[in-house]
């Protein structure tokens, strides 16, 4: 496996490992949702391709995303402003 | 436009809303409660003689130039130390006064060289213009008051000069140390006529003392003893403009004071509402990089970085860079190019670059630097309290009653808005600190901490859990606002998991290494001390679980209903001047400016129109990822405008075998940076002195920085990225930043009322500035949060992949200094290296001794990643297993040994927990050498003698 797909790797599982106190459902709708609206596609069709080996919440959200399902949002990071809204800053 | 010095009131603005009435020279003034008689004669057009007060100090009273006559009154009081009181009837002008003034000036006088004419400060002296208004004659004791005249001047200071003869002893120095600096470096010695001003230890000298070189004193001093040494090399300044420092997010403003074309000084804008007429030794002073040596001014190519490279026009530099874009573009598609925006360079800048990013290349491959120190705070605060901005204001420090500081440590990284934050803890407020070094604020002059949690490096989750069980489990909550604002169901699935004993100061003992009963005591103190405010850095955000701390912060600061109000509240403290701008202005791949993302087709659909292209709806790579897609093939080209990734990044290899696998590197900067080793162009950039344009602070203030000079490369930033454009075909038009700014505001919603033209009128607008906010908006989540509720965020600790074991015991935190700024590509090329030459590695007695290593002694610290070599200093500032150093200088490169673990939500690096081991070396590391070598050879220009090697 190259060292990007590694990374992926850990990228995903270890989304995954933050949102697993959220109950084993729950945690794979937030992970499919946070890769969904974070990752560049060239990363998730890299995962889509390279699942063999990630951690079951993380490969349960790659499934589901590779299926074309678009999850729900599971958290306030992944709401977006409209586009006439003021409302959130994301500043770092 | 002539020069004017900014007007001084002599006391400080009094903040009660109780008017008082009094007649001053027959004229009827009302002024609020608590005013002095000084200030009410002052804002009212008159003016009393003064020397010992000013109005950034508490009216001290020494003097006696300020006397005045009160009707019904004894004596002649000082109005410096007099308040006004209702129907006072006082007279500032009679022959009386004029004649007890004068006598004090002769005092004076007789004390103080007559050498006005040839003085530096001539014209620009209060004493002398003082002199002049009592009309001072004849001095009857003399000149040869034996004191002072004849006292060495003390130039040990690179930047301001101590002439001892000058000195009048009215203290305004040692109480603007004291008072505005907190640092108290300065005493008055001696008594009566033979008084004179040192520093603290009777051996030092302005460079050996504790002096921060805020410049505060110079600044208070009426007279030349204390004077800038550009006033004495350059001449007086003849004129100033208004503009806003360019290091870090504090934003503070400054005078640049001009003579011709040249700048003469920096002096702190009083009117200033982030820095409140104070500054730090880099705004103030370290601005000589601007004509440094090392500066390029010409473009330069070259077709592969082995060689060396060559001068060319614009013209030609534009099109080999607009053919690489393209050509990359047909082979490879939009999505091999990409670009970094820089949080040092203006709002309009930014705007500029990731426009070129996503309308001409094509792509969403934006990042910005915030990816590698707060991203994890936009990640944390937004998901608990609804939107990611600081809370407060830098004012409401003032109403703090304890102050939580955690993994920040502002009097280096912050230093102005630290040195309120310690006059608010001189005044009483309560100190907590969690950091594994024992950072300054722990015991400074009249400040001792509370309580110092040394924690365990990336633990900062269990401590932060630890504490909201002491708070739930103890009854510390404050149930009435949980109720009202936050969401309650989440609330008791947060309570109940804190409560788990799994999450008690004991049982986590093991892991933080923090003192249960300490941690106790200290989350006892935040929650039941009044006003409680935390404060927090990049020791919280550079973590695996940096956005799972933020939100652990925000956690602790709902459950005790610390938010909504002055002197509470959630505070990241920035790093750089402008990365908030740069967030605002959509920098991040995922979002277009106003935070909207770019799969929202309304969104997307608006930029379209207005830009008339096609946006990519997906979003784009993270700067890390860029690396990795380049070192795989599907990345190919960068442009890079004031960033040094290769230094500032973390896994400098993986960096570098990123950079090294492009066809096209594009480097738009001041200098020829590391980067720039890697780079085929190189497109010369402008300092924020020789442009105009917009920053935004930590507190969403938008401040207007202002051209003082024409740019030495020929172009402001924003013209070389329109260069650049218009080379890809793009057919842009700017002919100001005023033009950039207003299709900001017609794209972005909290921007709808900003304008340059407002900016200049105004100072400063806090965003969101639109229909709703006319006048901008200082304080967030008053009576609510921006949406809806707070939610509570279960934060489970997970401790990080990076792991001591036996090859690599110790574990590596990372840091700033106050003098140096980052990657050090400014203050490096400024006299600000006398108080940091090297980046060194701190490491406890006991962890010294082991290795037998002596303070000063040359090291390897090696990590799993890569090694490098530094000096070690033994201290126990930091605890035993834990080391520490900066990453200022290039030739240590702290991040070789860094690794490419990040946060989990936003992958911001987690610079602050690396395990390493530290061994005796002798030379360099293979690194080192290596990185050296490619350095040299890399850094040749053509027809340029090689400069010997240093
Ligand atoms: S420069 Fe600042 S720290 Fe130094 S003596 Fe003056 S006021 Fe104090
Ligand atoms: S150095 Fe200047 S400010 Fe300090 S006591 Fe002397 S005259 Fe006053
Ligand atoms: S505190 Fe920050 S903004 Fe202020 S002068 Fe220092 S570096 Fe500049
Ligand atoms: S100015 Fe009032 S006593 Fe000095």
């Amino acid at each position: 496996m190259s060292s990007t797909i590694d990374t992926l790797h850990r990228m995903a599982d270890q989304i995954a490992r933050n949102f697993q106190h959220m109950g084993v459902e729950s945690a794979v709708e937030a992970t499919a949702d946070h890769i969904n609206m974070f990752w560049d596609p060239r990363m998730k069709d890299a995962i889509f391709a390279n699942r063999e080996g990630l951690t079951p919440i993380a490969r349960a959200a790659i499934d589901e995303l590779a299926a074309g399902i678009e999850p729900e949002h599971q958290t306030r990071a992944t709401v977006f402003n409209a586009v006439d809204e003021v409302g959130h800053v994301d500043a770092g | 436009m002539g020069y004017e010095r900014q007007a001084d009131f002599g006391t400080p603005e009094a903040t009660s809303d109780e008017p008082v009435t009094l007649t001053i020279d027959g004229r009827e003034v009302t002024v609020p409660a608590g005013t002095s008689v000084m200030r009410a004669a002052a804002e009212s057009g008159g003016s009393i003689p003064k020397l010992c007060a000013t109005d950034n100090l508490k009216a001290y009273g020494s003097c006696r130039m300020c006397l005045v006559e009160i009707e019904g009154a004894r004596g002649t009081p000082a109005s410096c130390t007099t308040p006004a009181t209702p129907g006072m009837v006082v007279h500032t002008q009679t022959p009386r006064l004029q004649k007890l003034r004068r006598g004090v000036m002769e005092l004076y006088i007789s004390d103080h060289p007559l050498d006005c004419l040839t003085c530096s400060a001539n014209n620009d002296c209060e004493l002398q213009e003082e002199a002049a208004n009592v009309g001072l004659r004849d001095v009857r004791y003399g000149y040869e008051g034996t004191s002072h005249l004849g006292l060495p001047t003390d130039t040990s200071n690179p930047y301001f000069q101590f002439d001892p003869s000058k000195c009048i002893v009215c203290s305004r120095c040692v109480r603007a140390c004291a008072e505005v600096q907190g640092t108290f470096a300065l005493t008055i010695d001696g008594r009566g006529f033979a008084s004179m001003v040192s520093a603290s230890q009777a051996s030092d000298n302005f460079l050996s003392s504790e002096c921060v070189s805020c410049g505060a004193c110079v600044q208070a001093c009426p007279t030349a003893t204390l004077q800038e040494k550009a006033v004495k090399d350059v001449g007086l300044p003849e004129r100033s403009v208004v503009t806003t420092c360019a290091y870090c997010g504090v934003g503070c403003t400054f005078r640049a004071e001009m003579r011709g074309e040249q700048l003469v000084r920096m002096v702190p804008y009083k009117d200033g509402k982030a820095n409140r007429g104070h500054s730090c030794v880099k705004g103030r002073f370290a601005w000589g990089y601007a004509n440094h040596k090392d500066r390029i001014t010409s473009p330069m190519i070259r077709d592969s970085i082995d060689q060396p490279w060559r001068e060319v026009s614009w013209d030609e530099a534009l099109s080999f860079a607009a053919n690489k874009l393209n050509g990359i573009k047909q082979q490879y598609g939009a999505r091999a190019l990409g670009g970094i925006t820089s949080s040092r360079c203006t709002n309009e800048e930014t705007f500029l670059v990731q426009k070129l990013v996503r309308g001409g290349f094509g792509s969403n491959n934006v990042d910005t630097c915030a990816r590698v120190c707060h991203s994890p705070t936009g990640y944390g605060l937004k998901t608990t309290f609804g939107t990611s901005a600081g809370t407060q204001d830098f004012d409401s420090v003032m109403d703090t009653d304890v102050v939580l500081l955690i993994g920040a440590n502002p009097t280096d990284g912050h230093p102005v808005f630290a040195s309120r934050m310690k006059r608010r803890l001189r005044e009483g407020a309560k100190l907590i600190v969690i950091d594994p070094r024992r950072i300054d604020l722990v015991r400074s002059p009249h400040i001792e901490a509370a309580h110092h949690l040394p924690l365990q490096p990336g633990t900062n989750v269990a401590v932060l859990t630890a504490m909201a069980h002491v708070i739930v489990t103890e009854g510390l909550a404050n149930d009435q606002f949980i109720r009202e604002r936050c969401e309650v169901d989440e609330y008791e699935d947060w309570a109940s998991f804190v409560s788990d004993v799994k999450h008690s100061p004991e049982f986590l003992e093991e892991v933080t290494r923090v003192p249960a009963q300490d941690l106790r005591e200290a989350a006892r103190l935040y929650a039941t001390g009044g006003n409680a405010a935390i404060y927090y850095g990049l020791g919280v955000t550079e973590h695996s679980q940096g956005s799972s701390t933020v939100m652990a912060i925000a956690n602790l600061a709902m459950v005790t209903g610390n938010i909504g109000r002055p002197g509470v509240g959630v505070n990241p403290l920035r790093g750089q001047n402008n990365v908030q701008g740069a967030c605002d202005m959509g920098s991040f791949p995922h979002e277009l400016s106003g935070y909207r993302h770019i799969s929202d087709v309304e969104t997307r659909a608006l930029f379209e129109k207005d830009w008339g292209v096609a946006l990519d709806p997906e979003p784009g790579l993270r700067i890390n990822n860029m690396l990795d897609a380049a070192v795989d093939g599907s990345f190919r080209a960068i442009y890079i405008q004031g960033e040094d990734i290769l230094q500032s990044d973390p896994n400098t290899q993986h960096v570098a075998a990123g950079l090294s696998a492009m066809d096209c590197v594009i480097v738009h900067d001041l200098f020829l940076n590391e980067t720039a080793n890697y780079a085929h162009v190189f497109l010369p950039g402008s300092t924020f002195l020789e442009k105009n344009g917009t920053f935004t602070n930590a507190e969403r203030r938008i401040q207007p920085v202002r051209k003082v000079m024409e740019p030495a490369n020929g172009y402001e930033d924003w013209e070389v990225t329109q260069l650049l454009a218009n080379a890809l075909g793009l057919n842009w038009t700017y002919t100001h930043p005023s033009e950039i700014m207003d299709e900001i505001a017609r794209l972005t919603p909290s921007f709808a009322g900003v304008s340059w033209e407002r900016l200049c009128a105004e100072d400063s607008l806090q965003w969101p500035v639109n229909e709703e906010y006319p006048d901008g908006s200082p304080i967030m989540h008053q009576d609510r949060f921006v949406r809806g509720k707070g939610k509570f965020v279960v934060t489970e600790y997970v401790p990080t992949d990076e792991k001591t074991g036996p090859r690599f015991p110790l574990l590596l935190t990372t840091g700033r200094i106050l003098s140096q700024y980052n990657v050090g590509a400014q203050t490096r090329r400024t006299a600000n290296t006398v108080w940091h030459a090297e980046d060194v590695l701190e490491m406890h007695p006991t962890d010294a001794e082991n290795r037998g290593l002596n303070d000063g002694d040359w090291t390897k610290l090696a990590s799993r990643t890569g090694e490098t070599t530094l000096r070690v200093r033994v201290t126990d500032r930091v605890a035993p297993g834990v080391v520490y150093t900066t990453f200022h200088h290039p030739a240590t490169q702290a991040n070789v040994v860094t690794t490419d673990y990040s946060d989990w939500a936003t992958n911001c690096p987690e610079y602050k927990v690396t395990a390493v081991q530290v061994m005796p070396s002798n030379g360099p590391s293979e690194w080192q050498e290596e990185y050296s070598d490619l350095s040299e050879r890399s850094r040749r220009i053509e027809g340029e003698e090689m400069e010997p090697a240093e």
